[in-house]
């Protein structure tokens, strides 16, 4: 309500906040000490908070994380490139554009995850699948990108480059480039948040090892305080992760 | 027009590059790769009927068709009225929007093995979480579309002796209704990715049992079906929300 109510304080808005999250965290407490809620369902808070520390500590998620930035980077890599290579030559020619970007744009809201059964069928349980999988996935809001980058770039400034005597080079250098890179930057950081969040789930649903298969295993064997603990550590991975992506690209965008 | 520019629309073009890919696809199926791991269009179709017909896909296919409106439903429910809630007082918004959207944020993927846990592996799990999947961006929506209404037309209903329902029912209800669509489409996104993924991690008649077993048997035509069948119902879905979508936000232009 933007109305004459002097808007709150920080300081309350920050109270309230911290009080919601002190009642969820009583609430889990009273309901695994006092309430009887099985240890199964729903583990001790502070049991939680030892196991994440130990898991922190013995470093046993080195191994996991290693498989799933090494399948994270390969299927970005993969999709990154043949995104921005044929998002460029789409957007080249503005029939191109009307033929393509309806497909691609289809393709993007049908849920491809549905392919994991396809792709471990394929390239079986190992990284292979996971990388084919991010690669699909985060291929289309690349190429989706690159070729509104390249193809909103006013006609009077590649007109005018044209007449002073630009060549192909040069006029993908110097005009087409920087006038697209902005949109096609926000493409790849989208690209890559898809990626990672595909990776993680065909992880989860079907693999060997990285992140998310060590949950569905401390899972299957029993170990909810240690399973929630590593929950949590893989949500922060996937937000520091997320954030340093954001921060390359602010970055990037400025110099 | 003449003969070639039909020839040359865009939508043709479209055609026949998606005739294009089904003639890859049926060499790749007959003579390229092992028919273990791959089949052609040609077998797809043809086995259409028998895919059907396999005892169980088709009460599957009902089961995850339900589990997908049940979820949607709730999550338009929920998140209309917590997006509300939220969206109406500064205060609240200031201090749960940060919250709602770390939440939305969040690799719901980890959590669902605890999902499993809660509801157990039938229809239960799936709505629970398509419903986490999908409430976010609606409750998301809904709050930017109550902010946007102009805080003038509420006051004046108020002073013109507006109730509390009326208010709502003739000022933020017509406000809202283009961004509540544009959240339903994000939410039925949401929602089906939900859905699907926990069908896909575990299943006991749903579609995920089926595709499991069609990999294991190695029987890829069925398998392609079945995927096939269910892109196809997302497609329709997601097609019916956006067709809804432009319709009513036309009333703003």
């Amino acid at each position: 309500m933007n109305g004459p109510r002097k808007p709150a304080g920080r300081a309350a808005i920050l109270a309230t906040q911290a009080a919601f999250i002190a009642i969820v965290l009583m609430v889990w407490y009273l309901a695994t000490t006092r309430w009887g809620v099985s240890r199964i369902l729903l583990p001790n808070p502070i049991a939680v908070w030892h196991a994440l520390v130990s898991v922190l500590w013995t470093g046993e998620y080195l191994p996991d994380l290693r498989v799933t930035l090494f399948e994270l980077a390969i299927a970005f890599a993969i999709s990154a490139t043949s995104g921005v290579v044929i998002g460029y030559f789409v957007s080249r020619s503005s029939y191109r554009v009307r033929v393509f970007e309806p497909l691609f744009a289809a393709m993007y809201a049908v849920p491809l995850i549905l392919l994991i059964p396809l792709y471990v069928l394929w390239f079986g349980l190992g990284p292979a699948s996971k990388i084919a999988l991010g690669a699909t996935i985060s291929f289309f809001p690349v190429v989706l990108n690159t070729v509104t980058g390249f193809s909103h770039v006013d006609r009077a400034l590649v007109t005018a480059a044209r007449s002073m005597g630009a060549s192909d080079y040069h006029l993908f250098r110097f005009v087409l480039l920087p006038a697209a890179f902005p949109v096609i930057l926000a493409g790849m950081r989208l690209g890559f948040t898809v990626a990672l969040l595909s990776i993680i789930g065909s992880e989860v649903l079907a693999s060997l090892a990285g992140l998310g298969h060590h949950i569905v295993e401390l899972s299957e064997n029993m170990e909810p305080a240690r399973m929630f603990a590593y929950v949590g550590f893989v949500v922060a991975i996937a937000a520091l992760l997320n954030f340093a992506v954001s921060r390359l690209e602010a970055w990037v965008r400025r110099s | 027009m003449s003969a070639a520019d039909i020839w040359r629309s865009p939508m043709l073009a479209r055609l026949r590059l998606i005739v294009v890919v089904f003639i890859i696809w049926e060499i790749a199926g007959r003579w390229l790769v092992d028919p273990l791991f791959f089949a052609p269009a040609s077998r797809v179709a043809e086995d259409l009927p028998t895919m059907f017909g396999t005892a169980g896909v088709p009460g599957a296919i009902a089961i995850t068709l339900t589990e997908l409106v049940a979820a949607f439903a709730l999550a338009v429910a929920a998140g209309l009225s917590i997006g509300r809630a939220v969206g109406l007082n500064d205060f609240a918004r200031r201090a749960f929007m940060p919250i709602i959207l770390f939440l939305y944020g969040m690799p719901q993927v980890t959590i669902l093995p605890i999902f499993v846990l809660l509801f157990g592996i039938g229809p239960a799990c799936k709505i629970a979480f398509g419903f986490t999947h999908g409430v976010f961006p609606i409750i998301v929506t809904v709050v930017a579309g109550v902010q946007n209404i102009k805080p003038i037309l509420r006051t004046s209903a108020r002073a013109m002796g507006a109730s509390g329902w009326q208010e709502l029912r003739y000022v933020v209800f017509p406000h809202l209704v283009p961004s509540l669509f544009t959240g339903m489409r994000l939410g039925m996104t949401g929602v089906l990715i939900g859905v699907l993924l926990a069908e896909l991690y575990v299943s006991t008649a749903g579609i995920g049992l089926f595709t499991t077993q069609f990999a294991q048997n190695f029987q890829p035509s069925l398998l392609l079906g079945l995927i096939a069948t269910l892109a196809t119902i997302a497609i329709v879905l997601n097609e019916a929300m956006r067709r809804l979508e432009t319709h009513f936000s036309r009333w703003r232009d």
